[in-house]
């Protein structure tokens, strides 16, 4: 790991190939029953599904903002199945394939992007910690809470706690990150560091990030780091259950870079022809993580045509519910962004709250719309 | 050249009035708040070769704003450039290459993540001119999308005047409207102090007429000046950013009432212009100071101070603050309740008038 320079093509651990051919690698060792690669699939129609009527929610003025998934399915989910129920993630805002798996529902994630919470879930109901916005800022959270973990002697056998952390290419560029490598190495925090790299922030391709294979980074933080095929969910699942299995054991950090691709917008509020050419999106379409799969179970006898349909159908139906209960999601009571800002009570902010009620109160006597 | 360009004067004339208060359609030859400011950093860039324009996307997409829209086509990728995610870091490179000679105006993005740049900008950029006894040049100029009003994800809301007008050795300047906000940023890039330049993202597309001889026969204003937006004799509106139009509003409602508001436009947050602020209040004899921050320590604290301290025996009723919540800033359907609104601001005068 001396080698410090791009040029040298970097080892890809891939257990599927894009036409969907199985790879056996000597490290990363995956057995997986036909019930489970089936279940795989169907995560990864779900989420896609979610998605794609979350940014048509967008489209018709449902929700604020929406950041898609598309593309990066594989890594999210491969990943999120890896996790055990005592572990806990701690997503940016893109991951809602893990959310997904955590057992958020998607209500949950649609009404924080329609603007009706700024959170959304309990994440020690779910070990998925709140999405969050500023990038980097929850790598160091993770390692807090992973040494937290080391505290309370849950470490260090099969039976450990494991922290996962999401985190895009851009956000290796962030200061937090590269403390949050620092003190989990120097600490032997039990976290595994998940850097979906999907070659753009916003605009910037990966070269205004790093000169670096990420994956790379690690070794100059004192740990291991690997590149895995973000759009292999064989390969993303058996990379991260060995990662977060160093954790639990007490080894330390691993930083598992997932090289995927962002397929969609940056979000919903960008115009990606303004800086990338549609023949790189037609590379990667041939990667896509969904149709691999498929291609594999299809040759394979995995599944049946019946499963395939079936799964579509179950889409369908998630589809149409979703767009329901985002359109019939309550809009909050105006009194609500008093509640919680502190745990104790707060005089001050008590008979701010009792005004705004008074104000309100008066548009209601008054029999008219309230607050032009 | 827009083929309606020679447009009659006079008609032109009253709807920049009414544009500027938002109510009207577009005038023939028009141009927006980030059309105003693309142009004062194309002028800048132009005029100073030393000028340097960075931030994240800022080069190919042209901010996600587009107010660098064409800025790195037309200056060059050594001048206008995409750094990598790291306000701090956005920051901190400035102050280096302040040190050797050069004019940053470096872009933090969006509002929230100014924050974590504060170690650079308070502890480095802010005192380094008075560190060095003044052999350090710190002609940086911050810009910042800020405020509210456009309903969008947490921390992409914030208003940043109080943290930073409270800092030593900072000046802070937030624009109204498109044509003063050429001025403005221009004035901002010339002068040799780091400026933090809060532009009112909600404000972006508001459009005004552009002068006959172009945005730089827009009218200017000595750096540091305040302005009378809409002269009145009942009541003073001291606002900035975005709360400027709605001070408007809140005077047009008022004055079909016969109550004729005086709406000031701070511009600069630090210095503020004292003196002004508070010649209008005495002349009114109550003022009302509208933001969007939370109450408290907010600018509007100090503006109540300072027109107090000089107007005390003017002024018919204490001060009025119309302000946010002491809360985080809400996520979008509560926005519009959280930020003052136009009766909410009515109210407040009312309390004066009855004092
Ligand atoms: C501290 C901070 N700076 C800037 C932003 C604005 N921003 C939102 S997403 C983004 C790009 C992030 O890229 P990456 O880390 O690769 O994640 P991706 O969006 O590709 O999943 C930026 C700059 C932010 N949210 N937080
Ligand atoms: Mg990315």
């Amino acid at each position: 790991m001396s080698d410090n320079t791009a040029h040298d093509e970097p080892e890809l651990v891939q257990l599927l190939t894009p036409e969907g051919e199985l790879r056996h690698h000597p490290d990363y060792p995956l057995d997986l029953g036909a019930e489970e690669v089936r279940g795989l699939y169907r995560d990864l129609v779900l989420v896609r599904r979610v998605d794609t009527e979350a940014v048509a929610l967008q489209r018709q003025g449902e929700l604020g903002l929406w950041a898609s998934l598309l593309g990066q399915e594989a890594a999210q989910i491969g990943s999120a199945r890896a996790l055990r129920p005592q572990d806990m993630a701690f997503p940016s805002y893109r991951e809602h394939g893990v959310a997904w798996v955590r057992g958020v529902d998607p209500r949950e994630l649609l009404g924080m992007f329609r603007g009706v919470t700024n959170g959304g879930w309990d994440p020690a109901e779910h070990g998925l910690h709140l999405y969050t916005i500023v990038i980097g800022s929850q790598t160091l959270h993770a390692t807090g809470y992973a040494m937290g973990v080391q505290r309370d002697g849950a470490t260090g056998g099969d039976d450990g706690t494991a922290v996962i952390v999401y985190f895009g290419d851009g956000a290796t560029s962030q200061g937090d990150t590269n403390e949050a490598f620092n003190f989990a190495a120097v600490n032997n925090a039990p976290v595994v560091f998940f850097c979906q790299n999907n070659q753009w922030a916003i605009s910037e391709p990966l070269e205004r990030q790093s000169r670096v294979p990420l994956y790379r980074r690690a070794a100059g933080f004192g740990f291991p780091g690997v590149r895995v095929d973000g759009n292999d969910v064989f390969a993303s699942l058996a990379v991260t259950r060995r990662a977060l299995q160093h954790a639990r054991e007490g080894q330390g950090p691993m930083l598992i870079e997932a090289f995927t691709y962002r397929m969609g917008a940056h979000t919903t509020n960008d115009d990606p022809t303004r800086y990338r050419v549609a023949a790189e999106l037609e590379e990667w379409k041939r990667k896509d993580p969904i149709l691999r799969l498929r291609a594999y179970m299809a040759a394979n006898g995995v599944a049946d045509d019946d499963f395939f349909a079936a799964v579509d159908a179950e889409a369908d139906k998630l589809g149409e519910r979703v767009r329901i209960e985002c359109r019939a999601l309550p809009d909050p009571d105006p009194l609500d962004i008093f509640h919680e800002v502190y745990a104790e009570p707060h005089a001050q902010l008590d008979l701010q709250r009792a005004e705004f009620a008074d104000y309100l109160a008066s548009f209601e006597d008054a029999g008219a719309e309230g607050g032009r | 050249m827009s083929p309606t360009a020679t447009a009659g004067t006079a008609a032109a004339a009253t709807a920049a009035t009414a544009a500027e208060r938002g109510r009207a359609a577009a005038p023939p030859a028009h141009l927006t708040m980030r059309d105003a400011l693309n142009r004062a950093l194309d002028t800048a860039l132009a005029e100073d070769p030393a000028t340097l324009v960075f931030g994240e996307d800022v080069g190919r997409l042209g901010g996600v704003f587009r107010v660098t829209d064409g800025l790195q086509r037309r200056h060059g990728a050594d001048r206008v450039f995409d750094t990598p995610i790291a306000e701090s870091g956005i920051v901190g490179l400035a102050v280096g290459l302040a040190m050797n000679g050069w004019r940053p105006v470096p872009e933090i993005q969006f509002d929230g993540f100014a924050y974590p740049a504060v170690d650079q900008i308070v502890n480095q950029m802010a005192r380094m001119h008075y560190r060095s006894r003044g052999t350090a040049p710190m002609p940086i100029t911050l810009r910042v999308p800020s405020f509210g009003g456009i309903q969008a994800p947490e921390h992409h809301g914030e208003s940043l005047e109080a943290l930073f007008a409270h800092v030593p050795g900072l000046r802070v300047a937030a624009p109204a409207d498109p044509l003063d906000a050429y001025h403005l940023l221009l004035q901002s890039i010339r002068g040799d102090d780091p400026v933090v330049f809060l532009e009112p993202k909600s404000r972006y597309w508001d459009r005004a007429p552009l002068p006959e001889g172009g945005l730089a026969a827009a009218p200017e204003l000595p750096v540091g000046a305040s302005r009378v937006v809409r002269p009145g004799r009942h009541a003073t509106l001291v606002a900035w950013g975005a709360m400027v139009r709605r001070c408007l509003a809140a005077a047009d409602l008022a004055a079909e009432d016969g109550v004729e508001l005086e709406v000031v436009d701070l511009r600069w947050l630090k210095p503020l212009d004292a003196d002004a602020v508070a010649a209008s209040a005495a002349r009114t004899r109550r003022a009302v100071v509208v933001h969007e921050a939370p109450l408290t320590a907010g600018l509007g604290g100090e503006v109540a101070a300072l027109v107090t301290e000089r107007a005390f025996r003017d002024l018919a009723a204490p001060v009025q603050r119309v302000t946010g919540f002491d809360v985080p800033y809400p996520a979008g359907p509560l926005e519009p309740q959280y930020l003052p609104t136009v009766d909410r601001i009515l109210f407040a005068v009312q309390r004066t008038l009855e004092y």
